[in-house]
């Protein structure tokens, strides 16, 4: 089992990841790439400052990614989640997992977005192309009441 | 006992500091010390938002010891 967790304020290299997670014994290697949105809630977005608790952040990122590895045996995670002010299309959370089999890998790779989103302490404050911003309230999204937003 | 309690996002912006040391009772659980700190807060807070002592979440009926971190959580929005 390998998993590891990093909290970064440079762009994801989703190179490194998988590189990072490779191995022969693996069959399987899953991406998964956040990436910042044009269009939030019918508002247009010019950019996302992501802000943390920086050591909960850490520790609660490094659980996930623990708990999914020993979940799927044999699993290789990488999750890094990237903080500060990101402009449209930057990737703002990777995730790369390998596994002996495909299911295994999307199954793990699925769990580990979806956990980030229900408990790392992260927050992102929108900036609007009318010069506005605001902080993002999950629990309050029109589109997609209690749910997230990706 | 003085208490630091850290507040993020639109917490830390209600309050216009990201953190804020509060005077709670000894025996105070994690509830009184949220609270002391909601007197001082503008912005609604949940009735029940999510909280952490040193670093992990708690429950609210959780005593807090003097010296701890306590965390009020907004929402949170990673991803």
């Amino acid at each position: 089992m390998s998993a590891v967790a990093r909290l970064v304020d440079r762009p994801i290299d989703v190179s490194a990841l998988t590189r990072e997670v490779a191995d022969v014994g693996c069959g399987a290697t899953t991406v998964f790439l956040g990436t910042v949105r044009d269009l939030n809630d019918g508002r247009a977005v010019s950019g996302i400052d992501y802000k943390s608790y920086e050591r909960m952040a850490a520790s609660e990122l490094q659980a996930i990614a623990d708990e999914v590895a020993a979940r799927h045996q044999g699993a290789r995670v990488v999750v890094e989640h990237r903080l500060g002010y990101l402009e449209l299309g930057d990737a703002s959370v990777g995730i790369a997992v390998a596994h002996a089999r495909r299911a295994a890998s999307m199954d793990a790779a699925r769990t580990v977005i979806e956990e980030i989103k229900k408990r790392v302490p992260i927050w992102k404050r929108e900036h609007y192309v009318d010069g506005t911003r605001e902080w993002v309230d999950p629990t309050k999204s029109v589109a997609h009441p209690g749910q997230g937003d990706r | 006992m003085k208490v630091r309690v850290l507040l993020f996002a639109s917490y830390a912006d209600a309050l216009g500091a990201d953190s804020v040391v509060v005077d709670a009772q000894d025996g105070a659980t994690a509830s009184d010390v949220l609270a002391l700190v909601q007197r001082r807060i503008t912005v609604p807070v949940p009735p029940r938002p999510m909280v952490a002592i040193n670093a992990t979440y708690a429950e609210g009926s959780e005593v807090v010891r003097e010296g701890d971190e306590v965390a009020v959580i907004p929402p949170v929005a990673g991803g």
